[in-house]
């Protein structure tokens, strides 16, 4: 397969975990499409390396991979306070802090 | 055969991804999400990315996501009210969507990179197995190696910090 195919099919996936955040309120399901999000650019990753054909795309993959599971964790605990504070799960109910 | 496996690979990610922007209950959106990063496991694979590939299993697929779903069965996965703040989203946000994968595609396909076309150079069988990337993070990237076991460390202690149990504040 064409490096191309692999690189649109990364922009379809990174463009459906934009809409997803522009469209959900839950704040798990927003982590999720962070997720999709990051994804896509580590599919761009590792097609680019083969493309150029070096290992170093999927080194930058793996440590894409840490950041986002970092991420994750942060993420979710922070869901966790929210709702140990009884507070609602939806983002736009969540806007003390909008000016 | 090669055809074919990106084709169903690519379908199950991008059915996965919907399923994940689609799904009202939370958990379902998890479980979307599985789908679409075994999907892509594959076509790692097929990108000669091994042990991209098997990290992407056990540590995507396997720990991350039973995070993941630990937190919704305790938050308790909550459907989302029908009730629309900024009117006209529904409508607006795929519109929006769709600009951004045109817009990516021309900046991609628009490029000169002549290399795209084709398959990428012929790779010997050692490429991208767990020996290899193995020398390059620890010779040629070890800065970001070590820098990312900090990360992962402060990411750990932060998480203890903002989901535990607070003490018992007069004792």
């Amino acid at each position: 397969m064409n490096v191309e195919w692999y690189i649109v099919l990364s922009s379809l996936l990174f463009a459906v975990g934009a809409l997803g955040i522009l469209i959900r309120r839950s704040p798990i399901v927003i982590l999720l499409c962070l997720e999709l999000m990051l994804n896509a650019g580590n599919l761009a990753l590792v097609a680019f390396s083969r493309m150029v054909g070096n290992q170093q795309g999927q080194v930058f993959a793996l440590i894409v991979m840490v950041v986002a599971a970092c991420e994750v964790v942060v993420g979710l605990g922070l869901i966790v306070a929210i709702f140990r504070c009884r507070l609602p799960l939806d983002v736009d109910e969540l806007r003390e802090l909008r000016g | 055969m090669e055809a074919v496996l990106f084709f169903a690979a690519a379908i199950g990610a991008l059915g996965g991804a919907i399923g994940v922007v689609a799904m009202r209950n939370p958990l379902f959106s998890v479980l979307a999400l599985i789908v679409h990063l075994f999907s892509l496991a594959v076509l790692f694979l097929l990108l000669a990315a091994a042990f991209v590939a098997a990290a992407q299993v056990v540590v995507y697929a396997g720990a991350v996501m039973v995070l993941y779903v630990f937190v919704v069965a305790y938050v308790g996965g909550d459907e989302e009210s029908a009730w629309e703040p900024i009117p006209g989203q529904r409508l607006l946000a795929p519109l929006l969507g769709a600009a951004l994968f045109v817009e990516l595609s021309i900046a991609v396909l628009g490029s000169s990179l002549l290399a795209l076309g084709t398959n990428g150079p012929k790779v010997n069988p050692g490429f991208g197995d767990p020996a290899a990337i193995g020398r390059l993070l620890l010779e040629r990237f070890l800065i970001p190696f070590e820098a990312s076991s900090i990360l992962l460390l402060l990411a750990a202690v932060g998480a203890v910090v903002l989901a535990g149990r607070k003490r018992e504040e007069s004792a």
